[in-house]
Order: C-alpha cells, then structure tokens, then sequence
C-alpha cells in the first residue's frame, strides 16, 4: 500500500519538476528542475516495478551492508573527482591560460573552486562519513540498520544534493557562502536528507543490543546534529521567485558574517572533525586489533571537542567590524581546543602501543597513524593561526590553504582511504586486498603530494604576508599585488604537482579496490574466526 | 541594543558558568572509582559482533559470552 503513496507523491514531484523548468528564470535553476524531474522519474519506474510485488522482510539476524557498499563506491568515486578538480584549478592559478575562453562562465577559477571544495568536503567526506556511520553504527550497536529502505533514501537523496550543487555551481547558481554556496531548494532538500540520516543512526543506536553506546556513535552523533543546526541557521534565507536560484540572506553585516563562519568553522569542527573521528575510534583499533588506548580519555576527548569547537568561529574574523570580545573569545577557544585535540591525537597514536611492528607490515595502518599524526600537526597549527598577531601576518594569505589541506588531504583523507582498504574486503567477502604493495605506492604518492603542496603554501603564505606589510622608509606599502602574485608563481607549480600525485594515489586505490572485489576468490563464510576480545 | 547587552552579559556569566561546572562534572564522572573497570567492557564493542547482529534475547546462542548486557 505504501508503494502507491511513494508512486503518487513522486509522480507529483515529477509533475512540479517539470512545470518549475518551464517557468525556469535562470539556466541554473532550469538545469536543476530537469534534474529533479529526472531524479523522480526514475524513482517513480523503480518503485512501479516493484509495486505488487511480494517483499522480502528484511532479515534481522544480518547487518544491511548493501547501502555501505554504495557509500563505498560513491566515495572513492567522487574522491577522484575532487581531486582532479582541485588540481586543475590549482594548475589555474598557476597558469592562467587554463581559463579557457571557450569555457568562459562555466569553467574558470570562480565556477571550480566551489565545485572542488564541495566535492571533495561533501561528496568525498560526506559519502565517507555515511557509509562509515552505518557501517559502525551497525557492528557497534549489534542490531540491523534502521528504517529498512531509509537508509537507501539517505544516499540517493545525498547524492542528488551533490549533482544539484555541482551542476548550479557551474552555471551560477551560489549564496557565496563559503562551503554553503548552494542555494536554497537544495538546502531545503538537504534538510529533508539529514532528517532522515539523522532518524536511521539514532533508530539503529535506539534498538541496540549493546548496553552502552560506544564512543564513534557519540562522535557520529554530534557530527549529525550539529550540522543539522548549522545548516538550517547559516542558510535563513528568502528566494527571489520560487521559479529562480537566486535567494537573499535573511542577515546582514557582521551579524551575517559571523553566522557564516560561526557554521564555517563548526563545518570543520563537526563535518571533518567530530565524524572523522568517529571513524578513527572504529577503524583505527580494529586495524590494530586492539581496543582504544584508553575509553576514558575518548570520553573526555568527546565532550571537550563538543564544548570548545562551537565558540572557535569568530578567528575567521579578526580585524573585521567583528567586537574585539568575539574576536577575543573565538581566538582563546581555538587556543584552549589544542589541547582535547592533542588528547585526541595521542589516543589514536598510542592505540597501536605494543603493535608498532604493524607499522612496518601494514601499510593501511600506517595510512591510520599518519592521518592521525597530520590531525596533531594541523590542530597544533589551527589554534597558533587564530592568535590574532599570527593571523594579522596568516590571514588572507596561501598559509590558510596550506592549512586547511594538511588538515583535509592527511587528516580527513588518509583516515578515508584506510577506511577504505579495511572496508572493501569485509563488504565483499574477499580474504584480502588485491595488492598491499598499491597500497604502498598509495601511502607515499599521497603523503609527499601533501609535503609538496603544505611546504609550498606555508613558502608562498609568509611570502605573501610579507610582501603585503613591507613598507618603505616613507611609509608606502613597497610591493603592489601583483608582485606577491608574479613572485608566487614556482610554488603554485609545485602545489599543483602534489596535487597531481596525491590524484595519482586515489586513482591506483581505486583500481586496487576494484580489482580486489573482481578477482579474489569470495571467501566462504564471513570471518567468524575473529576472536572476540 | 538592549537585548544584545542582556544576553552578552547572561553569555559571559551564568551560561559560561554552567558549561564550565557541567564540563568539569563530565571529566570528575569519568574518572569516578572503578571507572577503569567499567570502561574495560565498552571499549571491546568493536570486536564483538563483525559479522551479524546479537541474537534476540530468547534464542541466545552461547557464541558470545560478552554481551550478557544485552
């Protein structure tokens, strides 16, 4: 009975999509309403075919891992577009002819650059997080996932979030703020996801067998809500016609600036922190096949990061119209966050104590520790950045860029792949991967793309800064802004090459796994000989 | 304006005051007396049910002597 519900309402979708594509104001909106026509259409055939049809109960005496198999593919897949994105335009910067005339409007650095954060924080880090939650959540809980087919919705509901984005980023569709420059249909769309995401992770933590809840949930948690909160608050906003992309924020000034970075900076603290390291409180002892070094310092670990994350926002800020108070506690918060961070770092590290051999053998742990080491090196460097006298020098300069991608290409991205390569494996039933040597190759192309690209912006950051702040025996600024532009030309070029081999990892991954679900034999039955403590 | 000084004010007093004593609460808690003990069972969840959910209470198979919580 439900399915003639689900076929009305999507025929009804189907139906609005395309009247909305007719009265379209703007290419964006016109591209996305065919889209969304699209999109349920085929959910309307899907479900057709399957209505009348007899149903299969779900079994609850297995895990509901089809969903986490998708996430998986999704995530190296859209990890690679990312990449390339990001090299590409990293490669526009250093050679501008790389904005091709032909591709005007579309493809220049303005329409890529959203394009390249998005996919790589949600489509790559999203998908990730998904997959990896439902995953854990699952082993951790002991119980089948929630919610049956909710889980399905959740993931194809996210990616056509993601397709609605990218394509309205290219054809102009943006609020132009930072990591939340869809507009407002897809955020509408997104709210409708992550109420859903949020339903299956906590349905599945309510019916656990477990006693006590473990630690990753609470990490996968507060990742879920608190981007739930961020993204309905930073993205109030009023549309022009409900037939055109374009919306007006509902603040203004400083108030809006800060809400901007108030969930710009919580995007990093909850979306590539807090759910990141639910993945390292799974993935990491169970690579090193042990338990968490100790349970007392991740709970501690847990409620500090949740207590000082949310007040670090306002270090985006310093010397705006910002009140100093705000810049002031923004910066002591980010100073004070050092701290859990490192708790944090040490407890991930220290879970291989007494298994340091496997660092020699398993190049997937080593991919773990060096993700976790580069969690402690750019939460070191975070918090000296938000000082106000280093950002006066930071701010506005590659610095910033190099930070943030210590932090996403070691932390959020290593921490990924090695999900990856433990997951892979157990969700098709192979004994093992297709070759550790790839995984090898993949570790070092990864971790000296990411020393080549963090050295050159930390080279071209305090240039910059520098350059900016010379003045002359009179006073005048000594250096006009295309010198620092022109002086920083070797070490774009040298970002770009890291970028390129850090693309060249995740492309042998993907064909490492991919070759590991094709040509290994299937194990026969799952790995019950694991023992249990 | 007024607001504005009210909830700056009521931020930096009582609500800051409050977070500080709850956060402090959460770190004595965990480290109460026997704490160690109680953690032990809990940081071992990863390592018990990889390949399918407990079973339901009624029809326990001996296979798992860990989660007699359950």
């Amino acid at each position: 009975m439900a399915n003639y519900l689900k076929l009305i309402v999507l025929g009804v979708i189907t139906l609005l999509a395309l009247i909305a594509a007719n009265y379209a104001r703007d290419l964006a909106y016109l591209v996305n309403a065919l889209t969304v026509a699209a999109a349920a259409g085929i959910a309307f055939l899907w479900v057709l075919r399957h209505t009348d049809e007899p149903v299969m109960p779900a079994p609850e005496t297995q895990y509901m891992d089809g969903v986490v198999r998708a996430g998986v593919i999704a995530t190296a897949l859209w990890g690679v577009v990312g990449f390339l994105a990001g090299t590409f335009i990293a490669f526009q910067l250093a050679f501008p002819e790389l904005n091709f005339e032909w591709a005007q409007g579309y493809m220049n650095f303005g329409r890529l650059r959203p394009l390249h954060t998005s996919a790589v924080i949600f489509a790559f880090g999203g998908n990730a997080l998904i997959a990896t939650s439902f995953y854990v959540v699952q082993r951790t809980s002991a119980a089948r996932l929630w919610g049956g087919n909710l889980g399905w919705f959740v993931f194809w509901g996210y990616q056509l979030v993601i397709v609605l984005a990218a394509t309205g980023y290219l054809l102009g569709a943006t609020q132009s703020r930072e990591y939340a420059e869809p507009e407002w249909y897809v955020d509408w769309w997104l709210t409708i996801v992550w109420v859903a995401y949020l339903a299956v992770f906590l349905g599945t933590i309510v019916k656990r067998k477990e006693r006590h809840i473990y630690v990753a949930n609470w990490f996968y948690l507060s990742f879920i809500i608190t981007v739930a909160m961020l993204h309905i608050v930073n993205n109030l906003s009023i549309p022009v016609s409900i037939f055109g992309s374009k919306s007006v924020a509902l603040f203004a000034g400083v108030q809006d600036a800060m809400t901007q970075w108030w969930y710009g900076h919580n995007a990093v603290g909850f979306f590539l922190t807090a759910g990141f390291l639910g993945m390292m409180y799974y993935f990491v002892p169970k690579q090193a096949e042990r338990p968490v070094y100790s349970y007392k310092l991740s709970i501690i670990h847990f409620w500090a990061l949740i207590f000082i994350y949310i007040w670090a926002g306002p270090h985006h800020l310093h010397y705006t119209a910002l009140p100093d108070w705000a810049s002031t506690l923004g910066m002591v918060f980010s100073v004070v966050l050092w701290m859990p961070s490192w708790g944090g770092m040490i407890n991930g590290l220290m879970t291989l104590s007494g298994a340091w051999d496997k660092l020699r053998t398993d190049p997937v742990i080593r991919m773990m520790v060096i993700s976790v080491g580069f969690y402690g090196m750019s939460t070191f460097e975070g918090p000296m950045m938000s000082i106000r006298a280093v950002n006066s020098l930071s701010h506005y300069t590659d610095w910033t860029i190099g930070h943030v991608h210590s932090g996403a290409l070691g932390w959020n991205g290593m921490i990924t792949f090695g999900a990856l390569y433990f997951l892979v494996p157990r969700l098709w039933n192979r004994e093992r991967l297709y070759s550790i040597r790839m995984v090898s190759w993949h570790f070092w192309l990864a971790t000296i793309g990411i020393v080549l690209y963090a050295a050159a912006m930390w080279v071209t950051g305090i240039m910059e800064g520098l350059m900016w702040r010379e003045v002359d025996a009179n006073g005048f600024l000594v250096n006009s802004f295309a010198d620092t532009v022109a002086a920083k030309f070797p070490m774009y070029v040298v970002r770009g090459l890291g970028g390129v081999l850090y693309l060249a990892g995740a492309i042998i991954m993907c064909y490492n796994l991919y070759m590991t679900v094709r040509r290994n034999p299937a194990v026969e039955s799952s790995h019950s000989a694991v023992p249990a403590e | 304006m007024e607001t504005y000084s009210a909830l700056r004010q009521f931020a930096d007093s009582w609500a800051l005051l409050a977070l500080f004593i709850f956060f402090i609460g959460v770190v004595v808690w965990v480290f109460r007396p026997g704490a160690s003990k109680t953690y032990k069972d809990p940081a071992n969840i990863p390592f018990r049910h990889e390949d399918k959910p407990a079973p339901e209470k009624g029809d326990k198979t001996d296979e798992e002597p860990s989660d007699k919580d359950g």
